[in-house]
């Protein structure tokens, strides 16, 4: 089946989409946009997070079909070709990176996050990124990322 | 497979009715995991967030009525006052991404024993709205589960909604796991206060081949709460309501724990959580 929504602004079309395909597959396998990440493709690990019409969803459990029409922004989209968003800086700024396998999806949790809440607590941070699994860093730099990026999002 | 998207209600329970290997599809977070297993291949995937009706809630006199398609963040955000036991539930529910999709509909419709709106769901009195062509009945909720991962559902029907009385006393929730996110109840257990019909309503999660409510122990409870005086929670009276819970679940050894530390933790469950709606009632 064809597919057609709106990805990072641009309108997209996906022809011969299996039926039963996730909307994660489309994006990476079908669209070029490999920053998603797959790995549990169950909504355990938080890899694959992307907005839905605004909304922070895991895109392995949005059926392809489900996405028509709709309004999709992936870590790719969040800033304009060549630059970064705050969220990305502050991971750079305070490597809260390693291997960066799970780095898209909390950049995107981390961006949803601040967008709800501009100044969160740490329990609100560790809360909002419990969906996310990241087995190099401890989250401690996370932590930093995220206070950091809060710190320059109440800033700019 | 076909990938069927009804713009109606009466669009989808026609596609319903005529396709039996339709597979309704809302949050996705139960169907697209089977889907991305290969552990199932229907013939349609019936796909429900097209209707608008399903995703809306509204006081029908003393009732709420909350669309099958409401997800678990939205109960939590716009319900929490007045369904504060199933917020409760709703914010244990996986993760923030998990609850944006995940829907009270599609936990009744996967009708699993671990299913974290259930408890609550029973504690409350829930009725369950099912819907075909031939027409809508209402289901009491101690009534719709059957058997693991089965209901009363029929295979033309679709669940439409969730009828229940907004919380005329204190509510509670409390879930055992692993972690505080992201984890398939151990057990779970809620509690509703009914102060002014002096009634107890219980649910008991993930300790029995169904969600199931603890009839005896409401039963105990009702009588032994000093009602009248408002007086401090006897420890006696709130353990053997423990105990009276524990009895009324019949839990397996699998994977997440043991029988008996199930029925163990249960009665803790119910303890604390029969402490803690006492002291909210009493203030």
């Amino acid at each position: 089946m064809r597919v057609t929504c709106t990805v990072n602004g641009t309108p997209r079309t996906a022809d011969d989409v299996w039926e039963g395909e996730s909307l994660l597959y489309v994006l990476r396998e079908r669209l070029g946009l490999p920053g998603s990440k797959n790995a549990c493709e169950q909504g355990e690990c938080g890899s694959c997070t992307v907005y839905l019409d605004g909304t922070a969803v895991c895109a392995c459990l949005v059926a392809a079909g489900q996405a028509t029409g709709r309004d999709v922004r992936t870590v790719e989209g969040l800033a304009p070709e060549g630059e970064l968003d705050p969220v990305q800086r502050a991971f750079l700024q305070t490597g809260a990176v390693q291997c960066g396998f799970c780095t898209p999806g909390l950049i995107v949790s981390v961006h949803d996050l601040l967008a709800r809440v501009p100044h969160p607590s740490d329990p609100e941070i560790r809360e909002a990124l419990a969906g996310n699994l990241c087995r190099c860093t401890g989250y401690e730099k996370i932590m930093d990322a995220v206070r950091l990026a809060a710190s320059e999002a109440g800033t700019r | 497979m076909d990938f069927l998207t009804p713009p109606t209600w009466a669009d989808a329970l026609a596609i319903r009715a005529e396709r039996p290997d339709a597979v309704p599809i809302a949050g996705g977070t139960d169907v697209m995991v089977e889907l991305n297993f290969h552990r199932r291949r229907p013939g349609v995937l019936l796909d429900l967030t097209r209707i608008g009706d399903l995703t809306t809630w509204a006081m029908d006199g003393e009732l709420l009525r909350i669309g099958a398609g409401v997800s678990y963040t939205r109960i939590i955000e716009e319900l929490g006052d007045r369904l504060p036991g199933l917020a409760m539930a709703s914010r244990t529910v996986g993760s923030p991404q998990i609850r944006n999709r995940g829907t009270v509909g599609g936990n009744l419709g996967s009708a699993s024993p671990a299913g974290d709106a259930h408890p609550p769901l029973l504690a409350a009195g829930a009725q369950v709205e099912l819907a075909s062509v031939r027409g809508t009945r209402l289901v009491p909720i101690d009534e719709f589960f059957t058997g693991p991962k089965r209901s009363v559902l029929a295979p033309d029907e679709l669940i439409a909604a969730v009828w229940v009385r907004p919380a005329d006393g204190p509510e509670q929730f409390s879930k055992i796991g692993t972690r505080n996110a992201m984890v398939i109840a151990v057990s779970s257990f809620a509690l509703a206060l009914h102060p002014g019909r002096r009634e107890v309503g219980t649910g008991i999660g993930s300790a029995a081949p169904t969600p199931r409510r603890a009839a005896e122990a409401e039963l105990y409870a009702a009588g032994q709460l000093p009602w009248d005086t408002l007086a401090g929670l006897e420890p006696d009276v709130a353990r053997r309501f423990g105990e009276l819970v524990a009895a009324a679940a019949s839990p397996i050894d699998d994977v997440r724990g043991t029988a008996a530390y199930r029925r163990h933790a249960l009665a803790v469950l119910a303890q604390r959580t029969l402490t803690w709606a006492w002291r909210d009632l009493c203030g």
